[in-house]
């Protein structure tokens, strides 16, 4: 039986009517019209589906949207600035290439970002193991590490800027 | 899936629906083993019983005289990053880290290792070896379960109709001792268990006063080789005695042929990460005194 709940994401709550075994990927991508994270082994092994709850990586393929209710919820969408600006780390994939597909790069930003929140000043071994559960198939992680490396200099200069 | 979600907020609700309810139900704490198994069909429930709005179920709490209490719904990542556990029982957040991805150990919690009983439970080897037991609660009463006899099958624990396994609890680490866990993988940590050894060492001198050796992924269930331990025990621990164990502990392990590794290759594993754990147990007590 469909239940009515509120879903705080990238700080707005939604409301939304689910049934009480749907995964939170299927509600933010098929019901809330968020795309940007992807449904790619949905056995929380490849690492597309990551969001972000109440500041930590989740697998969204593995969460039952029940259990997020009363969490704060972000999806790579929320992670644009207010003025319109990308995140450093949105920014820092781009200039270093880190990009191919796309298809890992919401999971791989926002596993970075959690990491990025909680040490502000990771080595390249904290990103590699910040960053294992997410598979990328194009890069080879390499210019993924080199752009995360990047965001992190950019975020200290903007805390003390 | 289908299924009807319900989200008791104490125990005693939790255990009233287990008892109404019986096998229409499974509880979910993080989910990520269980949703796997609902989504490929190998488990099908009418109702899902979500405890973690049981608050009182998630803690870690230690005492340097009558030891740690990690409450069932405590995550993974928590017992990992945990500083007071990470100085006292160190192997605890070691085989905690060895889970999953961070991700997963965000969501994951020690009761759901355990009670989802696989025989590659990462967290239940150095339990083993450091003498772990768990607290099962129902309705009316609760009992303490060694961690041992908890596990009696693959997926398979000795909780009752109506209990729920609320606590893990270990006795403080015994005096001038030291414990490892090895996970054997093919990749990183994100792969089950081939061969999970954990050892527990406690020296008096030169000889060993105590050893205790857990198995991982190598018995229907998470399992102690025995044998191993009587060779080395009341004995100085040396090159000698730690391969005659090693070699004891392959002979124990009763692993079976499976997508991940052969038999025979998990017989091999047991033998050289059981040296391994001795010998890195052993140098880390040599470093400590």
């Amino acid at each position: 039986m469909k239940q009515l709940i509120q879903l705080n994401v990238n700080g707005i709550l939604e409301e939304v009517e689910i049934e009480p075994w749907w995964t939170l990927s299927f509600v933010l991508r098929d019901k809330l019209g968020l795309t940007g994270l992807k449904v790619g082994c949905e056995t929380g092994d490849c690492g597309a589906c990551t969001v972000l709850i109440d500041g930590k990586a989740v697998r969204s393929c593995l969460l039952l949207a029940m259990k997020a209710i009363g969490k704060d919820i972000v999806t790579i969408e929320g992670l644009q600035q207010k003025d319109g600006r990308l995140h450093p780390l949105q920014e820092s994939f781009i200039e270093n290439f880190a990009v191919q597909c796309g298809y890992c790069t919401p999971g791989m930003i926002l596993s970075a970002k959690a990491m990025l929140d909680e040490n502000e000043d990771p080595t390249e071994a904290d990103i590699k193991e910040a960053l294992q559960g997410n598979l990328c198939r194009c890069t080879g992680y390499t210019k993924i590490i080199t752009a995360v490396l990047d965001a992190k200099v950019k975020m200290k200069k903007s805390l003390d800027g | 899936m289908r299924f009807q979600y319900i989200a008791p907020k104490t125990i005693q609700e939790a255990a009233a629906f287990l008892v109404e309810c019986r096998q229409r139900v499974k509880i979910i704490a993080g989910g990520t083993d269980l949703l796997l198994q609902m989504q490929n069909g190998a488990v099908q429930a009418e109702f899902v019983m979500d405890i973690q709005h049981i608050t009182q179920l998630d803690y870690i709490q230690f005492n340097e005289n009558t030891g740690l209490r990690i409450g069932a719904n405590t995550t993974l990542r928590a017992l990992e990053n945990s500083a007071p556990l990470r100085q006292a029982y160190p192997v605890i957040s070691d085989s905690a880290r060895n889970i999953a991805s961070v991700a997963i150990r965000n969501v994951a919690t020690i009761g759901g290792n355990l009670c989802n009983a696989s025989p590659s439970a990462d967290m239940a080897p150095a339990l083993i070896c450091l003498s772990a037991a768990v607290k099962v609660v129902s309705a009316t009463q609760e009992r303490m379960v060694p961690i041992e006899d908890f596990f009696i099958g693959p997926g398979k624990t000795s909780l009752k109709p109506g209990e729920l396994m609320a606590e893990v609890r270990l006795p403080p680490m015994p005096e001038n001792s030291a414990s490892t866990y090895l996970k054997h993988t093919t990749r990183g940590s994100v792969d089950l268990a081939m061969v999970g050894v954990a050892v527990l060492v406690a020296l008096d001198g030169l000889s060993c006063r105590d050893i205790r050796i857990g198995l991982g992924a190598v018995a229907p269930t998470p399992m102690r080789a025995k044998t191993a331990e009587a060779a080395i025990i009341g004995k100085a621990i040396d090159d000698e005695s730690i391969k005659r164990a090693a070699a004891l502990a392959s002979d124990e392990s009763r692993p079976i042929s499976d997508a991940r590794a052969s038999k025979t290759y998990r017989k091999a594993m047991v033998k050289v990460l059981t040296r391994r754990a001795l010998q890195e147990t052993l140098n880390g007590l040599h470093a400590q005194s």
